[in-house]
């Protein structure tokens, strides 16, 4: 089991968010995070130049099987991709161990495909 | 036909108080959206302050002070409620009206650029004093036929420039007393915390809603079509109705100039079109064109808005830059600038007076003269209050409140819950 956890751009979350669910993977975490990065927004109010250094997106965590981890990831690649800086990050780590609470149930039946 | 035409003109009169009225809420979304979200009931609070005590004191008092006599042009005497003594054609009452809420305009001018950090009890005191002297006196020497207005051929203005001082709805009278006032107010306080950087750069504290600054100003806008228009104070008659169609449409092409002149001025200056600053460049054109809006030309009144509409930008700045005053919402600059460049630009714009129609320049000596006078009575009655108060009793709320929000700790409530 892999988790992926992918920082997107606000802009593209609904986008990923079908491409996910028509990708097989059936459940996903998400938040609205803030960072601080070396890109900044020039703004100006009322005359006076200032920079916002917050910079919003949304971050995307998936628990899945093996076998999906790359045909996921390519996904993730290729619909939150603009070419601009910024576009974000994809982080992959291994899960020790995954339970159904219904169930009972550990181990790797747990994330069931849909098919 | 006579009795009609009267009934009319006091309709009118009072139809234009109400939109003057109704520029109140305009200077209090205007003040609100250009300020932080944890100071907007105490801006909402003192623009109800300046129009209550406005009213209440103006009617005891003020009235009489402005237009009363007894005084050598100077001042007149307090009525203490007692409106008899006063005979102007149209009926008393819908007069004190009229007079109460350019009163009251003038008052809550200062309540923007003292945002975020005053004491409000201190701002009651302030409130008062405009509304009870500051006002009412210089209003005496103007409107209230004292010495600046003073036609008779052997006055001071008449022999010294053969023209007295001229502002039909106040550039001077109502907007620039309020945009000194309310300079000198912030220079007293000194600027929010976190305004300027030790090194003394200015930093943007943007405004909470600019949508709601935005629908400020439109009601500024229309509250001002009672403004000009309605100080002609008649509607009968072939001059009247044609004197407030013109003043109508002088104070909008002005107030539209401005607005185009910030807007291009602030893409050319900036790299992209401000809507915070157009917003106070519509403002700009509308405080200039006040002044002569009866007397300048549509073209001459579209040259006022523009030329308020480039000294915005750069009072603004300057002001910020260089004076480091901070002025939240630019009153000192929309009212006290564009004031006194209205008020001076009437001196050569005006057609039937005025140095560029080659009517010789004493008429525009006789503007600067009048807004140096009306201005340092402001200035002088600005200083001593705002100082005094700073000395006395001190005229800042402490830090930790002026960090956490002045609703919470000055009011107990807040805008947002």
């Amino acid at each position: 089991m892999k988790k992926i956890e992918a920082i997107i751009r606000k802009t593209k979350f609904e986008e990923l968010k079908e491409a996910l669910l028509s990708s097989d993977i059936d459940w996903f975490e998400y938040h609205d995070v803030k960072g601080i990065g070396q890109s900044r927004q020039e703004r100006i109010y009322r005359g006076v130049q200032y920079s916002t250094d917050v910079i919003e997106r949304v971050a995307i965590t998936i628990v899945c099987r093996e076998l999906l981890l790359e045909p996921t990831i390519s996904v993730i690649l290729k619909v939150a991709h603009t070419g601009e800086i910024g576009d974000g990050r994809i982080f992959v780590s291994d899960v020790a161990q995954t339970w159904s609470i219904r169930t009972g149930e550990c181990g790797d039946t747990v994330l069931r495909d849909k098919k | 036909m006579e009795e009609i035409g009267i009934s009319l003109d006091t309709v009118w009169m009072l139809l234009a108080a109400m939109l003057v009225f109704w520029m109140q809420p305009g200077f209090a979304l205007c003040e609100a959206g250009f300020t932080r979200g944890k100071n907007t009931a105490n801006i909402l609070m003192k623009n109800f302050v300046d129009f209550m005590f406005g009213s209440l004191l103006f009617f005891f008092i003020g009235f009489g002070l402005m237009f009363g006599s007894g005084g050598e042009g100077f001042v007149g005497m307090p009525n203490w409620g007692d409106l008899s003594f006063y005979n102007g054609g149209l009926p008393t009452e819908g007069f004190l009206i009229f007079e109460t809420v350019f009163c009251a305009t003038a008052a809550t001018i200062v309540s923007g650029a003292m945002a975020e950090r005053t004491k409000f009890s201190m701002y009651l005191v302030y409130s008062a004093v405009i509304s009870l002297i500051i006002y009412p006196i210089e209003g005496h020497w103007t409107w209230g036929g004292g010495w600046l207005m003073n036609e008779s051929a052997d006055s001071f203005m008449m022999n010294l420039f053969g023209n007295v001082f001229h502002d039909f709805a106040g550039s001077a009278i109502v907007h620039s007393v309020g945009g000194v006032l309310a300079f000198v107010g912030a220079l007293a306080l000194g600027p929010r915390v976190g305004k300027y950087s030790a090194e003394g750069k200015s930093r943007a504290i943007p405004g909470h809603n600019l949508a709601m600054a935005a629908l400020g100003v439109f009601i500024l806008w229309l509250g001002w079509f009672g403004f000009n228009p309605g100080s002609q104070l008649a509607a009968t008659g072939e001059v009247n109705r044609i004197a407030i169609s013109h003043v109508f449409l002088t104070t909008n092409l002005a107030a539209v100039a401005g607005g185009v002149a910030t807007m291009f001025l602030t893409w050319l200056k900036y790299g992209k079109p401000s809507l915070s600053l157009t917003l106070n460049g519509v403002l700009a054109g509308l405080v200039g064109i006040t002044a002569g809006c009866d007397l300048v030309s549509p073209i001459g009144a579209v040259i006022i808005g523009l030329l308020c509409g480039v000294a915005l930008v750069f009072a603004i700045e300057f002001i910020d830059n260089k004076f480091h005053v901070d002025d939240p919402v630019g009153a000192s600059s929309v009212h006290g600038v564009c004031g006194i460049l209205g008020t001076i630009l009437t001196g050569l714009l005006s057609t039937s007076t005025g140095a560029l129609y080659g009517h010789g320049w004493a008429f525009f000596f006789a503007q600067c003269f009048g807004i140096l006078v009306i201005d340092l009575w402001a200035v002088a009655c600005g200083i001593l209050l705002f100082y005094g108060i700073k000395r006395l009793h001190g005229l800042r709320v402490a830090k930790r409140i002026e960090e956490e929000g002045l609703d919470i700790y000055e009011h107990g409530e807040s805008c947002y819950n």
